[in-house]
């Protein structure tokens, strides 16, 4: 017995005692029935081959470690950024515990979500009762100043009627007559959490501008100044959508943030349990109607959206998740086209600080190979900046990215020499990123939590950045956007480039000679 | 005497009757007739907690509750580590699944063992349409050949598998043969079936039956038999739980022959018919399994407690009683053992936790099971609910609580953050979609699903770690930080 009160053991050094280890040699040789070590020696070292990677990329059904979820996460994600509202999802229950699991893994916050808890009995006579009663209860108990309802796939899949049954609930007197409900069908067996974001956006949208499902007049547009910001399903909304507003209460801009989460994913501990905090308020949202033009930060999370709001007489413009100088300076030319704004002296000092540092520092990372995966317009963000550092993407996938997607890689990595030797992946999954990573070996990897066991497997280092981020705290807090977000972004990849180097030379007197204390 | 224990019994009970017509105030009159029936507090002498339970959650209100795939994949199926659990449908039950149980286990992961990968059949539009059955198999021939040391397969159904219609038997039939027989089974734990996460373990222990027992039949095992040999039934092995139980069974001369389900292998399920007693944890989830194995092979079974040194001497005396004089010795060895790393540790944290008020809201077994390991500890447990308890584990809760104790089934995020602001516990004991709410609250907090990452919590090792983790909770300095000082 190792355990002992002073100096307790948990299980990070417990299981490693001798009688332990003891134990578990005896319960795999005796009970467990194992292949021959040879056997799963010989099959590990074929899972690492060519051979084993043309298999694996003629996979045609099987779907191994996605780096995607499904549509109603995202509907959720939508919904919680406008003021007092609480998403309601219809269908079975368990996919709001699962989505709430989520984004408190993620965010270590509350996720304030409700379901209308379809059984059986809905499968067979559909949901409209529990739409009927959920509506009614979550008025009462939560007090939200509006619902957002959307679908799970059990929904779909027996058809039922969003707007009917709003309607239904209504006349019913599940909510008032005139509560905010808007709606959006969100099947998990379409797209993926991106998609989900979408199609709410456009719900929303939809609701306050077009006569909120017909029950008002449609709202007239009337052209002001002012533009709308769409950040997209984003890790990092709580860091990344305040830089956003101190970037354009610097330029001096009339703005509008739609969907925005980052204070209810970011509350105080004072002893006060916000259910809702911040968030694009709802004459907020109406009026929006009225900008002159609407930025998506992401485009393949708007593609719905952006046409809606293109087809009732806006301006739009969208860009890929942009990281580094290039992407902040298009970003920022653009709000300054649109609004008439000059960019600041500030703004541009807080340029030429990163540029400065990656002057600095591009040395360590010029020429490294880089493995990139996660959402489309991420990837193509990450991408373009690594170009700009002189690093050599490599393999970038994405599980929900589509062909069009492809092609934008494509052309950013044609248009620098360091985007040669790159590859895209549409589609494709993280056990096809383990073949890439063993046959094609890159110095380093980006993408969310689920990198780690690419890690583990093909020995590459993994640089966090996306979602989710389950096993790192407060990364979300960190702008990516803006050029202080370009210089968190540099930190993140530099720090771990040290650590390596340092990790790779500190053996004494073996190859404690690069061990060096100035960089 | 703690403040706690100071209270008059009557005060307590008046108060929480208060408590609960407050908080039912605020709902719809249909809603509030039926969420009555789910909350009360145990009046002694009575045979069950006076609450209904095992029923419908009501719609548009924060239940905690899961879903039948969640009790079987989430559960009971994919703990077993050398077979390949498909999430069948949709890719977000599997992803959102993904390795967040932390059911420890020793393997290759990806070669022979794959408990922490996401295998989906990513369901899009045409497989609604079309059904989804010609592409189950197509995965099956890919999991093959991708992973030839895979041990059987299981097709965890999500939603959709049953309202379209797939005949995923017929599937998983048709493969097996294929396959010489490999072990292929479906569970039709579809997320829209029963109430909650608790008709998925029956669902899942009523596919072990049919698809692993009925077929292993008479197959012999690897190993000779013994009269000690047992099965730890209904453990998990959240953060190496089921390992520092097995430890204390085999050091009182029992050999476990099989771990259900964390750290097990499918070799251990079939061999489990050969056991003499099964020892079950989690009685929710695996007594259906037990129940059969006793009816059809005979083998009797017995509910255990590893938490907390009272709970575990009582229940390793309870499971040596079904032994001869060997092992009930080996029971007061094991007890003689570790009582001195017991008082070590109750001599070290109770002076820090006595009298400390603890509320707690978990699954299966652990809303009542810990009680015991707080009140070694010498704090007390005063409100205490289950997210998907039946009858049966509330009569077995009268064991646990005290008179007085406020209990909640399937509670609402409402009830729940209400009981808490009015009763001030020191403690609440719950999971990840209820810890930051408290600790907003500036209540301490611990995840007892996921035992915060640490643990393990079962057996005396793990008692050492329980009572760290709630001083650390409890004592925390961050919490005298919550209040704003000039607000004040």
């Amino acid at each position: 017995m190792t355990q002992n009160a002073e100096n307790v053991l948990d299980h990070f050094d417990l299981f490693r005692q001798p009688e332990y280890k003891e134990m578990l040699k005896n319960k795999k040789e005796k009970f467990e029935d194992p292949h021959p070590e040879a056997e799963v020696e010989k099959i590990r070292e074929w899972t690492k081959t060519p051979e084993y990677q043309e298999k694996n990329f003629a996979r045609e059904a099987l779907t191994v470690n996605p780096a995607k979820a499904c549509q109603p996460l995202g509907a959720v994600f939508a919904a919680v950024g406008f003021e007092g509202t609480i998403p309601f999802v219809h269908g079975s229950q368990g996919c709001v515990a699962y989505y709430r699991s989520h984004f408190s893994r993620h965010f270590k916050e509350p996720s304030s979500c409700v379901s209308s808890s379809m059984t059986e009995d809905a499968a067979v006579f559909g949901g409209l009762n529990n739409m009927v009663d959920g509506l009614a209860n979550t008025y009462s108990l939560y007090e939200p100043k509006m619902i957002s309802v959307s679908t799970t796939c059990m929904a779909e899949v027996i058809g039922d009627d969003l707007n009917a049954f709003i309607k239904n609930a209504k006349e019913k007197g599940s909510v008032p007559e005139e509560f905010d409900v808007p709606f959006a069908h969100t099947p998990a067996f379409v797209g993926s959490h991106i998609t989900g974001y979408d199609n709410v956006m456009k719900g929303i949208f939809e609701h306050f501008w077009d006569g909120k499902a017909g029950t008002t007049e449609k709202l007239e547009r009337k052209p002001n100044g002012s533009i709308n910001f769409i950040g997209g399903f984003d890790g990092y909304t709580v860091g990344n959508l305040r830089e956003i507003k101190r970037i354009f209460d610097v330029m001096g801009v009339e703005y509008t943030i739609l969907g925005d989460n980052s204070d209810v994913w970011d509350t105080p501990t004072d002893g006060e349990f916000r259910m809702y905090d911040g968030g694009t308020t709802l004459e907020e949202a109406a009026e929006s109607l009225h900008a002159k033009a609407t930025i998506s930060m992401q485009h393949f999370c708007t593609e719905k959206t952006l046409p809606f709001i293109k087809g009732h007489g806006q301006e739009v413009v969208s860009f890929n998740h942009p990281v580094g100088v290039a992407g902040t300076d298009k970003f920022l030319m653009e709000v300054s086209r649109l609004t008439g704004k000059e960019i600041p002296e500030e703004l541009a000092k807080e340029r030429g600080r990163l540029v400065d540092a990656i002057g600095d520092s591009s040395a360590h990372i010029h020429g490294k190979k880089f493995a990139i995966y996660g959402d489309p317009d991420l990837c193509l963000g990450l991408a373009g900046f690594l170009l700009e550092l002189g690093a050599e993407p490599t393999h970038i996938l994405a599980t929900n990215g589509s062909k069009g997607w492809a092609k934008k890689v494509q052309e950013l990595l044609d248009s620098s020499p360091y985007g040669a030797n790159c590859h895209v992946y549409a589609g494709k999954d993280l056990w096809h990123m383990r073949s890439l990573l063993f046959t094609e070996p890159v110095d380093f990897l980006i993408g969310n939590t689920y990198g780690k066991y690419l890690e583990r497997d093909t020995g590459t280092p993994l640089i966090r950045i996306g979602f989710p981020v389950f096993d790192r705290h407060h990364h979300h807090r960190r702008p990516v956007w803006g050029y202080q977000g370009g210089m968190n972004v540099l930190i993140t990849i530099l720090d771990k480039i040290f650590d390596e180097i340092d990790r790779n030379t500190n053996v004494p007197a073996k190859s404690d000679f690069s061990f060096d204390i100035i960089r | 005497m703690s403040l706690a224990t100071a209270e008059k019994l009557e005060d307590i009970k008046a108060r929480n009757k208060e408590l609960v017509d407050e908080v039912l105030e605020a709902y719809p009159a249909k809603a509030k007739k039926k969420r009555a029936k789910h909350l009360n507090q145990f009046d002694e002498g009575k045979p069950d907690c006076g609450v209904k339970s095992n029923v419908k959650s009501i719609p548009g209100v924060m239940t905690i509750r899961g879903c039948a795939y969640a009790g079987s994949k989430g559960v009971v199926w994919g703990p077993i580590k050398d077979m390949i659990h498909i999430s069948h449908g949709p890719v977000g039950c599997g992803q959102y699944s993904w390795a967040a149980r932390r059911n420890y286990y020793i393997g290759t992961t990806g070669i022979d063992t794959f408990v922490t990968m996401q295998f989906t059949s990513d369901f899009q539009e045409k497989d609604i349409v079309f059904g989804g059955d010609k592409k189950l198999a197509k995965i099956m021939d890919e999991i093959q050949e991708l992973f030839p040391l895979n041990k059987g397969i299981t097709v965890q159904s999500e939603c959709p598998i049953g309202l379209i219609g797939d005949d995923i038997e017929a599937v998983s039939k048709s493969k097996s043969k294929e396959y010489d027989g490999k072990t292929i089974v479906p569970v039709r734990c579809e997320g829209f079936r029963g109430v909650s996460q608790s008709l998925g373990h029956h669902i899942a222990n009523d596919a072990v039956r049919d698809w692993v027992f009925d077929k292993a039949g008479d197959k012999p095992a690897k190993f000779e038999s013994t009269p000690y040999d047992v099965a730890i039934i209904g453990d998990y092995n959240i953060g190496g739980d089921a390992w520092s139980s097995r430890i204390l069974l085999e050091e009182m001369g029992l050999r476990v022959i099989a771990q259900w389900s964390g750290d097990g292998s499918i070799a251990e399920l079939e061999a489990t018919p050969k056991a003499k007693l099964n020892v079950l944890h989690c009685y929710r989830s695996m007594n259906y399994i037990s129940r059969h194995m006793e009816e059809k092979f005979g083998i009797p079974w017995v509910e255990y407690n590893f938490f907390g040194p009272s709970k575990i001497a009582e229940s390793l005396r309870k499971i040596a009683s079904h032994f001869d004089d060997k092992i009930k010795e080996g029971a007061e060895r094991v007890i003689a053992k570790y009582q001195a790393l017991m008082d070590d540790v109750i001599a070290k944290y109770r002076p820090r936790l006595e009298g400390k008020k603890v509320m707690l809201f978990v699954g299966g077994l652990r809303p009542r099971h810990v009680i015991g390991a707080y009140e070694d500890l010498g704090m007390e447990v005063v409100g205490t609910g289950y997210e998907f308890g039946h009858n049966d584990d509330y009569q077995r809760t009268t064991h646990y609580v005290k008179d007085g104790t406020l209990i909640y089934d399937d509670v609402t995020g409402y009830e729940f953050e209400k009981f808490v602001e009015k009763i001030e516990p020191d403690l609440v004991g719950s999971g990840i979609k209820e810890k930051y709410v408290f600790q907003k609250m500036g209540v301490p907090f611990r995840q007892m699903h996921s035992w915060d990452y640490s643990g393990p919590y079962h057996g005396y090792d793990g008692f050492a770690i329980f009572a760290r983790d709630m001083d650390m909770a409890i004592n925390a300095p961050v919490w005298k930080l919550a209040q704003t000082p000039w607000k004040n």
